[in-house]
Order: C-alpha cells, then structure tokens, then sequence
C-alpha cells in the first residue's frame, strides 16, 4: 500500500476534514466510500467552481438574444432567422500536458458534445493553444502532438476547424494550455435542456461502453481491495474515438429530429456521477441508476469505477417508455450502443443500484448546489507596477530589421502551419478562412453568418490583470468587427493559477471583473464558460490567461470583410485612436528581451463606437479591408494585411509603429469611399495613413520588400518544426 | 433533364452532405444512399464522398469497399455508369478494385489542407470544354493522399490516357503527381481534391464545378443511349 491510502479517505480523495463534514451533516450520516466517492469528484474545482463562482456572478449574462446562458452544457443565443447558436470553450490543459495528442484529441471531442447535448449540429471548432518557446525538443513535440491531436478529431468527425491562436511564452513550457471552443447551429424552437423529467421515463446511456479509463484521482479506492502490487495501472488520461463521436453527433441529431428525447446530456468530467445528479437536479427530480445495467468495457468494474469513469463518446438522455423502440432502432441504425440504465423518480435522490443492492443514496441538489463556494483572498502581486515604461526607456533598434524580426518570430509568425493541418471547410460553410481576425461561418440556406474569434493575451494580462481581462474582451470582439459582424455573445475560458494562494484569487478577481466592465459596456452577455485552475509548475503559475470566445453576427455573408489589401490605389486608414505603449508588447519580447510595466488601460466606450463604425461601413460595401492592431502594433499590422493581399503598402506617417494597445484597426477603401467612410466615423478619428501599392512593406521608416516580408512570415513556423525546406 | 445523382453515405462520411448541396447547386437531383442498401434508388451517376468511413480503421476505404452500396456500384460501375470517388472516396474506389493504385498517408506524415493547382493533361468526358494545360484551383484535405502505384500500373495509366489532372505542386507526395486517374473504360474517377468544396463563389473557387457536370452530362448520355437502344 502507498502512503496516500493511509490518511483518511476522504483527503486521499481530495475533500477537506471541512468539507467532509458538511457532507456528513447534509446527508445526516457518515456517507460510504462510494458516495465519498461521488461527493469528491462533483465538489472539486473542475464541477463546482469552488473558487471561481462567486466572482463570476459578477459577468452580465443577460440580453435580448440569450436562449440559454451559463448553467447548461453551453449557451445559446438567438442569431435572427429561427436559427440559434450554441457556443462553448474549455481547457484540457492538464490531460494534454501528460499526453498531448489524446489530451488535445478528447478536448475537442468534449466541447463537441457540449454543442450537441444542447441539440445544435457542431460547425466550428476553434483551438486556443499555449505552449513553451519551441527552442527545446520537448515543446516542439507538445506543440505538434496537440495539433494533431485537434485536427485528428476534428477533421475525422467531419466539423470545420476555422481559428483560434497560438502562443508562445516561456510561462508555459511545464504547464501548456489547450483551450477548445466549438459552435453549433439549431433550429430556435428546439433548444434541448439538462434537466430530467416526468417520473417513470427511461435513463438511456448510449455511445461507447464504459472502462476504468479516467477514473483519476479517485483509484485510491481501487487499491483497496487488492493486494499490494496488483492495481490495475490505468492511464488517468481518457482517449478518443473520433468514429464513435461523429455517429453519436448523426445519432443524436437523428433522435432529435424524430422527436424522442426529453432531455440531453454528455458525459464529461465525472461521468455518470456528474452527468446523472445535473440532470437530476436540474429537473428537481430523482434518478435511479442501475450500474450493472451499464455497458462495460471489462468484467469485474466496481460500482463506483462504473459511476465516475471518463470514458469517452458517452451521451445520456432522458426518454418515455413508449419512445424507447424509436431510440433503440435510430441508435442501432448507426451502430451506437443504446442501453436503459434507469428511470426518473419522484424522491429527488440520485439512486445507485447495484447488483440490486443500492450503493450510494444523495439528494441530487446537495452534489450540485450545495457544493462549498470559496472567496478568494487577494494580495496584489508584487510584481505590478503602476506606471509604464515611458517611451525613453526603450532602446532604439533598427525599424525595417524590427519589422522583419517580428514578423518571423513565434509572436509574430504565421499559423498556416498549424491551420493547414486542420479541415477549414467541411460542412460548406467556411466564408473566411482562418488566418484573419476571425473567421466567418455562414448559416446557409439564411443569407446570415456568423463570425467567430478566439482570443486571449497572458503576457500582457501577467502585467495588470484587470487590464488584461478588458483587453482581451475587447480584442476577441474587435476581430468580430473586423469582419463586418456585430459582436453577439462572449465564451470564456478562465485559465489560472492555485486560487488558495492570495495573489493568484487577486489575478482571478481582477481578471473578472475587467472582463466584466468590458463586456457590459460592449453589451456582450457571457452565456458559457469553464475555468481552469492550478495551472503551476513547482509553484510557478502560469500568467493569468483568460481566454475569450466571441460570436458576431453578419446580415450578409457575402459583404463580409477580410484581412487582405485588395488593389493598388486604395486608400489605407487608421480607425479609432486608443492608447498604444510597449508594455507587453510583441517587441518588448521580441527585439528588448524583457517583459515589463502596465498595459494602457483600453477605453470602453471608444471601443464600441469603433465595431458600430467597422459594422457600418461593411454593411454599405465601404471596406476593402480590415485588420485589427494586435501583437506587433500598426507596423505588424499593416504588413499582415500587406501579405494577405499580395499587394505592397505605403504608409506615411504611423506614428507608433510597435505599440500595443485596443481600439485601433487598419482599413483600406477606395479613394472614391474615403468620404463616405468619414461620414459614418463619428465619435472615433480616421485618419489617413497611406496607400495601398507596390512591392513593397513600407510602414514609416520600417521598410521590407513584400515577397521578403511573405517568405520570413510564412516560413517562420515550418523551418523550427519542420527543418529547412 | 436533370440526372439523378448518388451520393453514399457511410458511418463516419463526413462531406456527403457537401456533396449532396454541390450537386443540387449545379442543377442535378441529389439522393443520399445508405451504406447498408444494396440498391443505388434509381441513380444515373454515383459520388462516394470524402470523410473518414468506419473511422479509417484497417485502412483508409478498406471496410467501405465492402459494404452492400459498394456491391451496388460495382455492378453500375460494370454497366459503364458514371462513378466520381472524392477523397475518402477515392480511396474507397481503389481499395474495391475500380480504380488501380492506392492511397498512401501524405510523405510528410502530416494532415494537409489547402487550395492545390491541378494541371489537366488532356480532354475528357469528366472535364468537359477543358484542354490539356488548363489549371483548376481546388482544396485538399486529407492525410492519406499520396498516389501510388508499381511501375506497370503506371504505364498503363499513361498507355491508356487514364491520367486526368496532375498537381501543379505536389502537396502530399504522389507519385509523378498525380492527383485524379479513371480506370481503363473511363467511367470511373477518383481524385483527392474536393470539387464539391469549389462550387460556390461565396466560399472561394468554383473550379469544382466542371467535374461535377462531367459526372452528369455522362450520365445524361448513358441514360440517351439506354434509351435510343431500347
């Protein structure tokens, strides 16, 4: 026996002597292993946001077009036309730390069926994805295991994977971040729930059998039982079976669309325990499980291995009894194992049963909503400053050799490396591309699209996190614009992290509550999310990285607007004017070495009249082109939309050529449009920066020939990862 | 009259549904046929679309070979119906034996997806008012494409003229790049770009479409002359 099992159970799993008191008064008794069991996985951080939900009550989550906001599997918004969008992100940062290519591979697959258990056919996948620099093997293979490990899965259940991002910080070379968000379309009126109802229905389990993969944490209890040496080693790391989740996505649209299913939800974290005492709860009902009814994948599984395993491909739903043939033969039609494993019940209670003995009996509503909630405490970490690097501080190098040097730099590089892995246009849909600012996915047979950003930033939110939690609202949105969509709706994916140490529940709330002032002041409600916590090496977190998803909406697909400079003679424009510093920069990175000061604080207001200016002037046909400000400022900026083009640039005088900062977008527009554009530019500056034209990148005094600037930027990523061409 | 075109649908099929769109966009009759069915519902030209079916186990195309609606397309195939097999499908052809070579994974060992030049070698009945040189964008994605065959099976592709279009730049290491390869009779085509994915200009190329009108308008002249012989 390992030392771990001689504490008392309850801390081997994971509970507090605290927390399990409270389970021993709410249950009014000593609760068995197997409910301990049940208890420490749906009241860990992962199911209850112990830490976290208290600050996130502070997002606004309400609006005219929320369908669901958090509290389901995902949110679901309406997008006009009777067609609603569910969207969701979440991490898998821990599993594909271990195992990357799995980890990244049930990631994906995870979200999908977020998307599906709110009955929406998945579009679009998007990755977020942190890691390292790539100057050591083992980043180099993180980083391309990940990948294919996103595009296995994705590609082979046939959804469009259409954006994301990719950085490098060295922060993460111990704890990388996979971050998966995905989008989903279904008819208004068909928005499917959780909640279980109507006692006497059927508890169907349907999908893959069930093996003792992911049981984690809670195999203390396995060792129990046997003699020391002979447990089993199973990898706490879950795999996917993409064949399987592409016929449970068909299956399960097919049941929907034949009317049979009551209610939907997938299994994820926790299994059976999770899923079960959700459904129950959320119907204010019970639920009696039979655990021997379950499908396994090996004899000899013990009841609670059966209740909380991980395995993958698994969705359960709630049916009548008359209905029960209709769903069988749809689910035999495609091959997919569909077994009744309970019913509901009027007790309220979260039954198992096994072998027909019962073993475990809690109150569905203690496992989800009496869950202890934590306030973080909050020391402000030493490390903020409160002023800038003021422009004198920062060394003068060579503008044109900058250029070039961020251009080809991770931060700066192209991710066509890692897109081209990945299928872009399965389902039809795929108006822009990845590579831009966000992608657009149209709805067809509506003329509407939507477009889909994925965005966060931990190098500048490590140096004012409530700053960086604003800035990253607004940039996700801001790419949204750029298209032409109006911003619609916010995901997030908070990742941090040990909440109990003071300086990272600072990081935490401040990061909130920035996000929070953003989003209602671009009157974006936060409908879906997932936090992720404990992201630490040796005790060293990773930077605060909230990372946020946002859908816009588009009237018109074909007017949607892309990164790319179109023709010789158009006019370029600097739209919007906020404050751009080198704190946190890409050359602060890149070319001074060193990370340092405060990150100028973005302006709200300015920022919403900027994307009602991008909106209007797509939808009148004025924009040639837009490219939001990112890493590497106005310089980086207009040479991207220089190469998406193919078409030199000339730009007289940028001002700040590196800076960082929101509220600034590069457009281009015929000389002809010029005034036009001034006409629906009220409340934010325009100012004419140059022309488009040329074979050149000429951006004040950083000066790259074009086809220099294309081959550094796109070969950048393909020499580290794949050698020399 | 609008040819009735067959697409089939297989467990992890994952561009069927592209497929059925491509073809009701450039004026044809879309019919979705199950793996299961051994009947092909009337069809005068078939589509084995791109995905992954049965999850690519064994082999990428080796259980699909196998199933009823595969039997169906032999004996259509046999009959000099017109059959397009896209990506998986392609694959799925040559594991049944209609068409010659196979499918190896990409040399790069990676999962490709981009827009590819493809330069067609001569006129044919699936390509329709094109002539050798011409060059059509169309997107690949896949991670088993490269083309491969011994060196008498290449012969015999160029003795017989069965190579249609070959890459403009190689994307996944075939051999002599080649992209798109009918069997000997003709009727049969497989490549691994998507045509279905380039038909409509909101979503880029349109290149595709000319594939697609020589799968129907082979078909409408199959159908012409079962007619005219009866």
């Amino acid at each position: 026996m390992n030392a771990v099992t001689r504490q008392p159970l309850h801390r081997s799993l994971g509970l507090t002597d605290g927390e399990h008191e409270r389970i021993g008064e709410l249950l009014e008794r000593e609760p068995n292993d197997f409910e301990l069991a049940v208890f420490s996985l749906l009241w860990s951080e992962h199911c209850a946001y112990k830490h976290s939900r208290a600050l996130l009550a502070g997002l606004p989550t309400a609006g005219d077009r929320v369908l669901q906001g958090p509290g389901e599997n995902a949110g679901v918004i309406d997008v006009g036309d009777g067609i609603a969008v569910a969207l969701k992100v979440e991490s898998h940062n821990h599993p594909s730390a271990v195992e990357p290519f799995q980890g990244a591979a049930t990631g994906v697959g995870g979200i999908l069926r977020d998307i599906i258990a709110m009955g929406a056919r998945p579009i679009a996948i998007l990755d977020s994805l942190r890691f390292g620099e790539l100057d050591t093997e083992r980043q180099r293979h993180l980083f391309a295991r990940v990948v294919e490990g996103v595009g296995y899965y994705g590609n082979c259940v046939g959804v469009a994977n259409v954006g994301g991002e990719v950085e490098f910080e060295p922060a993460y070379e111990h704890n990388c971040l996979v971050n998966a968000m995905c989008v989903g379309v279904l008819p208004a009126e068909r928005l499917q729930k959780a909640g279980a109802a109507g006692a006497g229905n059927l508890l169907v389990l349907y999908g893959s059998k069930t093996g003792r993969d992911g049981i984690g944490g809670a195999s203390v209890l396995a060792s129990q039982g046997f003699e020391e040496g002979s447990e089993a080693k199973r990898p706490s790391v879950q795999i996917g079976d993409p064949f399987t989740g592409k016929k449970l996505i068909e299956c399960t649209l097919e049941l929907l669309d034949a009317g049979v299913i009551v209610s939907l939800q997938d299994l994820g974290a926790a299994g059976l325990a999770s899923s079960t005492s959700e459904m129950a709860s959320a119907g204010g009902v019970g639920l009696d499980v039979d655990l021997s009814a379950v499908p396994v994948r090996e004899p000899g599984m013990e009841p609670f291995e059966i209740m909380i395993s991980e395995s993958q491909e698994r969705m359960a739903a709630i049916v009548e009894p008359a209905a029960w043939p209709r769903v069988e033969a749809v689910c035999r039609r495609w091959d997919v194992d569909a077994t009744v494993i309970g019913e509901v019940t009027r007790t309220g209670n979260l039954r198992a049963f096994h072998a027909g003995e019962l073993v475990g009996d809690i109150p569905a509503a203690i496992l989800t909503d009496e869950a202890p909630r934590y306030l973080v405490e909050r020391t402000r970490p030493a490390r903020l400053v409160d002023d800038p690097v003021s422009p004198g501080d920062v060394p003068k190098s060579d503008p044109s050799q900058a250029l070039r040097a961020l251009l080809e730099s991770t931060a700066g590089a192209s991710r066509a490396w890692v897109t081209r892995q990945y299928d872009q246009l399965v389902g039809s849909g795929t108006v822009v591309r990845p590579g831009g600012d966000a992608a657009v996915v149209r709805l067809t047979p509506s003329r509407r699209a939507i477009a889909i950003s994925l965005d966060g930033n931990g190098r500048r939110t490590w140096l004012d996190p409530r700053r960086g939690g604003m800035s990253a609202v607004c940039e996700a949105a801001r790419n949204v614009a750029c298209t032409g969509a109006r911003p619609a709706a916010v995901t997030n994916c908070l990742n941090f992290g040990n909440p109990e140490r003071a300086e990272i529940g600072y990081e935490l709330a401040e990061a909130i509550e920035g996000m929070a002032a953003a989003c209602r002041a671009l009157g974006l409600p936060v409908v879906s999310g997932n936090v992720s916590l404990y992201n630490e090496h040796d005790g060293r977190p990773i930077p605060p990285t909230p990372v946020v998803g946002v859908v816009g909406i588009l009237e018109d697909a074909e007017l949607a607007v892309r990164t790319g400079f179109c023709e010789s003679g158009d006019v370029v424009l600097l739209a919007g004017a906020g404050d751009s510093a080198m704190d946190g920069s890409d050359y602060q990175k890149v070319i001074l070495g060193e990370v340092a000061g405060r990150i100028p604080e973005p302006d709200l207001e300015h920022e919403h009249v900027l994307h009602e200016f991008l909106a209007a002037a797509a939808e009148r046909g004025l924009l040639r082109s837009a490219h939001d400000v990112g890493g590497g400022g106005l310089a980086v900026a207009v040479a991207q939309s220089a190469i998406a083009g193919g078409i030199g640039v000339r730009v007289e005088e940028p001002g700040d050529l590196f800076g960082e900062g929101d509220g600034r977008v590069v457009v281009s527009a015929r000389r002809g449009d010029v005034a036009a554009l001034r006409g629906l530019a009220t409340g934010i500056p325009l100012r004419r920066l140059g022309a488009v034209g040329g074979a050149e990148i000429a951006v004040g005094p950083a000066r790259v020939p074009l086809s220099d600037a294309l081959e550094t930027f796109e070969r950048a990523l393909p020499k580290i990862m794949d050698g020399p061409a | 009259m609008s040819a009735r075109v067959a697409v089939l649908a297989f467990p992890g099929s994952c561009d069927d549904r592209d497929a059925l769109r491509a073809v009701a966009l450039v004026g044809a009759e879309p019919v979705r046929v199950w793996h299961a069915d051994d009947d092909l519902d009337g069809a005068s030209a078939v589509i084995v679309p791109g995905g992954f079916s049965y999850g690519d186990y064994l082999r990428p195309g080796a259980l699909a070979a196998l199933s009823p609606a595969m039997a169906a397309v032999r004996d259509f195939a046999a009959s000099g119906g017109p059959v397009l097999g896209i990506c998986n499908g392609f694959q799925v052809l040559t594991e049944a034996g209609l068409l010659p070579g196979i499918l190896r994974p990409n040399t790069h060992l990676q999962f490709r997806c981009e827009e590819v030049g493809l330069r067609v070698q001569h006129e044919s009945a699936w390509i329709p008012g094109a002539v050798a040189g011409d060059i059509l964008t169309i997107p690949v994605k896949h991670h088993d494409g490269c083309f491969f065959a011994t060196a008498d099976q290449l012969d015999a592709l160029d003795a017989g003229s069965q190579v249609l279009l070959r890459y403009v730049q190689n994307p996944n290491g075939s051999l002599e790049s080649i992209a798109c390869v009918t069997n000997e009779a003709g009727n049969v085509a497989g490549l691994m770009p998507h045509p279905e994915h380039a038909v409509d200009p909101v979503l880029g190329s349109v290149d595709g479409r000319i594939l697609l009108q020589g799968l129907i308008e082979q078909a409408a002249m199959l159908t012409l002359r079962d007619r005219s012989s009866v």
